[in-house]
């Protein structure tokens, strides 16, 4: 690929999943369908899907990012330490989402925001947000990179 | 008369089963040592003579066709990327093509782990990692530190079809014997073991036989197929699908308990049986095998003693714990004996009852109940083996324990662990005549005769 241009959505690979002891699957369905309809290469892990195992497909598949769902509220729980699973299994520069009902009860949403994203998420999805948005949001942060954030071992 | 000829090259035994083809029934067995470290041809003559004086002037035989377990087995590494993933779908391809797995490696192999693998000196490698278009850099990283090492065996590729090619002519630049396949893992979550199961059958057939000297008895057979595990998964496999014209037993489980390992192997979906449990992990391998090490009568039998306790094996025995214990050393001073008194009898009943109930436990998947917000939920990892209708033993310890039907009841299902996925109500039947690795060998040439004979011969045992 040309690094000058946009990298093209079939050669961005995207793990997707429900983490944590979460069942609620149809929100994530939705979304690897979507994502999967715009071109996008997606793995999807379902419901009941701990931290390490997105970590450990995204490695066997050299995903470029991973779209974490929580529905249930113990997100926060869930996802201490993702993005440092992420480092130590040589994934670095992997883009990091997560959406959904990310917290138990109404809080402030910029307080959840800055805590997801201190947890390393590059962006953090509210409930009820569309497919369309994320697609629009991954193309760009895709093309702030210029190039699918695969890594190669030694470089 | 068409008759056949199936030889079984064993590490102590040459065993070998002469089939009357249009009647699909058994001539004769005949057994001779095994002699493949000095000249194969010596036993597998004084199989023949053995079985001449048993059935008179021998036949013509149409097809003779041999396995092997000798001169150590068919050794094999495996490599991949993921522990869970690509390196668990390398092993599972290694034990169906019925290798004696010695190493099994996952990610980068480190200085040590290429000193390992030179020193198990297998007889071939397989390197798999990553998904098609997924991590490349793995599978290319080990194809050049396997290049740089001293091993001189074949190697298979079976992992990212992008990377393969490179992989494959890095190993070659370092005149290593290359065979390239389709991924063990196409896709995330996707098995795809027979394609690299068919290749280790292939480079067993065209180089280790050769590389063994079994091939030195050539004139006296056709070819030696397969290893022998992988022929009594084939014979398994036969039994449970059937042929065009004949029904097979449908879901099954094979156990074969040795001296020194204990083997399953399951020809199921392993689907959960119960409403509303979720499957959890890489699919399984409809024909699935498990070597169990640590379980053997003779070499393994303080493993057994270990993994079972040895005050429960002595209870079973009805022997006290010193009486135990003596019986125990006696068999680790000489593992070629054969229990002789009553109570080694019993003990040996103990130990194969307790290695049957182990391995079976460890093959078949489990449950687990995860507490969720909106309550628990059943997750299931592995092979769900309870609808599973026919479980059979094979090998000579069950063949000639003192209650096959005993031994073979531990590999059901027991309402005091409801979390272990064993068969439920199945007809328990025993290869009583060493024929399953026959029927196994047959079934490529001669599937009816094969899936006739198989059914005959399994025989039910314990009641119902």
């Amino acid at each position: 690929m040309n690094t000058d241009e946009n990298p093209k959505r079939g050669d961005i690979t995207l793990v997707t999943g429900v983490i944590g002891a979460d069942t609620h699957i149809v929100g994530n369905r939705i979304l690897s369908l979507g994502l999967e309809e715009a071109g996008f290469k997606v793995v999807t892990l379902g419901a009941l899907t701990p931290a390490d195992e997105f970590v450990k497909a995204a490695l066997e598949t050299a995903a470029d990012g991973i779209m974490v769902s929580s529905l249930y509220g113990q997100g926060e729980l869930d996802c201490r330490g993702f993005r440092d699973l992420c480092i130590e299994a040589g994934l670095e520069g992997i883009l990091l989402y997560i959406g959904g009902n990310l917290v138990v009860g109404k809080q402030d949403w910029d307080s959840v925001e800055k805590r997801y994203k201190e947890m390393g998420f590059d962006r953090v999805f509210a409930n009820g947000t569309r497919v369309e948005e994320v697609v629009e949001i991954l193309d760009k942060d895709f093309a702030a990179r210029k190039k699918p954030a695969r890594k190669k071992a030694g470089t | 008369m068409t008759a056949a000829l199936l030889i079984d090259f064993g590490s102590t035994f040459t065993k070998i089963r002469a089939i009357d083809l249009e009647k699909a029934e058994i001539i004769g067995a005949g057994q001779g040592p095994s002699t493949v470290a000095t000249d194969i041809t010596d036993g597998l003559t004084k199989a023949l003579s053995d079985l001449e004086g048993r059935i008179g002037r021998l036949p013509d035989f149409k097809h003779r066709l041999a396995c092997s377990s000798a001169a150590g087995g068919l050794g094999m590494v495996t490599v991949g990327l993921v522990k869970e993933l690509t390196a668990e779908a390398a092993k599972q391809a290694a034990l169906g093509a019925g290798a004696k797995l010695t190493g099994a490696f996952s990610h980068g192999l480190t200085k040590g782990d290429i000193a390992e693998v030179e020193a198990l000196a297998p007889d071939i490698i397989l390197l798999a990692g990553g998904t098609d278009g997924g991590n490349s850099d793995v599978i290319l990283e080990n194809a050049e530190k396997l290049a740089a090492a001293s091993v001189t065996c074949p190697i298979i590729v079976a992992g990212n079809r992008e990377a393969a090619d490179e992989a494959a002519g890095m190993l070659e630049a370092a005149c290593k014997p290359v065979t390239v396949t389709e991924n063990v893992m196409p896709e995330f979550g996707a098995l795809n073991v027979e394609p690299a199961r068919g290749a280790i059958r292939q480079v067993f057939l065209e180089r280790i036989v050769h590389a063994k000297g079994i091939d030195r008895a050539a004139e006296m057979f056709d070819a030696v197929l397969m290893p022998t595990p992988a022929a009594v998964l084939e014979g398994a496999r036969l039994l449970s699908e059937g042929s065009a014209n004949t029904p097979g037993l449908g879901a099954l489980v094979v156990i074969d308990v040795g001296g020194a390992t204990t083997d399953v192997h399951s020809v199921a979906t392993g689907e959960p049986t119960a409403e509303g449990v979720i499957p959890h992990g890489l699919p399984e391998p409809h024909l699935k095998r498990t070597v169990e090490g640590d379980l053997g009568m003779r070499i393994n039998a303080p493993a057994i003693a270990e993994a079972a306790g040895l005050d429960t094996l002595a209870e079973a025995a009805g022997l006290d714990a010193d009486g135990a214990r003596k019986i125990l050393d006696g068999i680790t001073a000489d593992i070629d004996g054969l229990p002789e008194t009553a109570a080694q009898k019993r003990f040996d009943q103990a130990l194969a009852e307790a290695a049957v109930g182990i391995a079976v436990a460890r093959h078949a998947g489990t449950v687990t109940i995860v507490q969720t917000v909106t309550g628990p939920v059943s997750m299931q990892t592995g092979k769900d083996l309870g609808a599973v209708t026919t479980v059979i033993g094979t090998g000579g310890v069950l063949a000639h324990g003192a209650d096959p039907a005993a031994a073979l009841a531990r590999a059901l299902a027991d309402p005091a662990e409801p979390r272990s996925l064993r068969p439920k109500d199945p007809d328990l039947r025993l290869d009583g005549e060493y024929l399953l690795f026959a029927c196994g060998l047959l079934a490529g040439v001669e599937p009816e005769a094969a899936l006739t004979l198989g059914l005959a011969h399994m025989h039910p045992v314990g009641g119902t």
